[in-house]
């Protein structure tokens, strides 16, 4: 379980995470939706351990993600990321990528850190791309590599922040398709997103964000069709 | 006859051997020891804030600025003022290697830059250390990238040794210069040399170009 417990995180003067508390269950999906800068990505990387926090605190799996003692790489392993941008490496076929950080982070022998990274990518439909190199890919491809790169560290939890924002439209929904697989399966993941029918259809609840706080958290179907906060039918009224 | 003149002849292939040599040895040292100290000046610089930065940016700033001809003039008079003279060798190198340093840090602080910062946290997220980022990720990317640039410098690196003729270092260019004294063919011995000098860098060039083409990402 991730746990988010009135989370408080400052740039400087800008205060982007204003007391956000959230549980997130194995096996749930969450939809984190909102206006730009209302904090979405900023709550990831935290969860992340990726920025810090200012105050409140962030449990997975009981490990209190901020505390000093906690080895923060050992952490990430077991919370998967996808970004906005793909961010393939580019120096390596798409197989290196996949098995790079099997090999060297859970210190896997070549063989097995191979088989695990071919398994992976043949689950989001790239098994006949091991040896190109992810330039010579389209969007959506990287996008699915960085996805199976990441389900390569057999992780707990997936967090996603807009991956499909960078995409052309056509490309997006190969990757949708490969979340909604990931989702039936029983991955617990946090997905940040700009896509309202995924949101609804593939999510158990949807959180909006409004200027550092959660301003609304429900049922998905509810949130998106039924929005109860004024402030939360005004965003879904402009985005439609 | 006049015998204070004696034509060029092939006992003094040997002569001009040591020339080519030496150039070659005092070439490969600045390259050698300007790409690793460059490296990590290089590195440094694309991690450091803007102050210290700006410290270390004066410093190359001057290597780069002055030219070469003064600083090794300067170099061995200082230390030999000091009481510690170096053989010519062993001054040149060290100017030259800084020298190289000071053009090599900027390429690589380009290619270390280059990596961006969501790649760098792409890296993190997969549970890879701050140095298996820097090693498996920002160092074979950034190289990369340099590399045509890494060339350039390191080509005329070649070409620039032959200014450590001034502080009386026995390369390629200073044998000539003595063997022109002696024969008075100038013409036939520089063009000798300026053919060795395309003839080392000319195949050079074109490996450079085809290893880039090969490591095109
Ligand atoms: N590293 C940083 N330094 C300073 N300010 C930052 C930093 N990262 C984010 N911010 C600021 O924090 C606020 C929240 O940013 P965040 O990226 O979390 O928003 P978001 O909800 O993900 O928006 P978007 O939909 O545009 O991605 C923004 O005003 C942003 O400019
Ligand atoms: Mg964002």
């Amino acid at each position: 379980m991730i746990s988010v417990q009135n989370v408080h995180k400052s740039f400087g003067d800008l205060e982007v995470l204003k007391g956000v508390s959230l549980d997130v269950p194995n096996g749930e999906v969450l939809s984190v939706i909102g206006g730009s800068g209302s904090g979405k990505s900023t709550l990831l990387y935290c969860i992340n351990a990726i920025e810090t926090i200012n105050s409140g605190k962030i449990l997975v799996d009981d490990v209190d993600v901020h505390s000093k003692d906690t080895n923060k790489d050992k952490l990430r392993q077991k919370l998967g990321m996808v970004f906005q941008h793909f961010n393939a490496f580019p120096h390596m076929t798409v197989l290196e990528n996949a098995a790079l950080a099997p090999r060297i982070v859970k210190k896997m022998s070549k063989e097995e850190a191979i088989e695990i990274a071919k398994k992976e990518l043949e689950h989001v439909g790239l098994g006949d791309k091991f040896d190109v190199y992810p330039t010579r890919m389209s969007g959506g491809q990287q996008q699915r590599l960085a996805i199976a790169r990441a389900l390569a560290m057999k992780p707990d939890f997936m967090l996603l922040d807009e991956v499909t924002s960078a995409l052309d439209p056509e490309l997006v929904g190969e990757v949708l398709d490969t979340l909604r697989l990931l989702a039936d399966e029983g991955m617990t993941m946090i997905c940040v997103t700009h896509e309202m029918g995924f949101a609804r259809d593939v999510s158990d609840r949807v959180a909006y964000f409004h200027q550092g706080v959660i301003a609304e958290i429900g049922e998905a179907k509810q949130v998106i069709t039924e929005p109860q906060n004024p402030l939360t039918q005004k965003f879904l009224s402009k985005v439609r | 006859m006049n015998s204070l003149f004696t034509p060029l002849s092939w006992d003094d292939t040997g002569y001009i051997l040591t020339g080519v040599w030496n150039t070659i040895t005092i070439s490969v040292v600045a390259i050698v020891a300007g790409t690793l100290l460059g490296m990590i000046v290089g590195f440094a610089r694309a991690e450091s804030n803007k102050t210290v930065n700006f410290l270390f940016g004066s410093v190359l700033d001057i290597l780069r600025s002055v030219p070469l001809i003064i600083q090794l003039i300067l170099f061995s008079t200082f230390v030999g003022a000091i009481g510690h003279p170096m053989n010519p060798f062993v001054a040149g190198s060290i100017v030259l290697s800084l020298y190289t340093m000071a053009f090599m840090s900027e390429v690589f602080r380009g290619g270390f830059e280059s990596v961006s910062k969501s790649m760098q946290t792409a890296a993190r997220s997969l549970g890879m250390t701050y140095w298996q980022t820097i090693y498996h990720i920002r160092f074979p990317i950034g190289l990369r990238a340099v590399l045509p640039s890494w060339m350039g410098v390191a080509l005329s690196v070649i070409k620039d040794s032959a200014l450590v003729s001034v502080i009386g270092y026995m390369e390629l260019l200073r044998t000539s210069e003595q063997l022109i004294s002696r024969t008075q063919q100038p013409l036939e011995i520089l063009i000798g040399v300026g053919l060795f000098y395309f003839i080392i860098s000319y195949p050079l060039s074109h490996y450079g170009r085809y290893l880039e083409r090969k490591m095109a990402i």
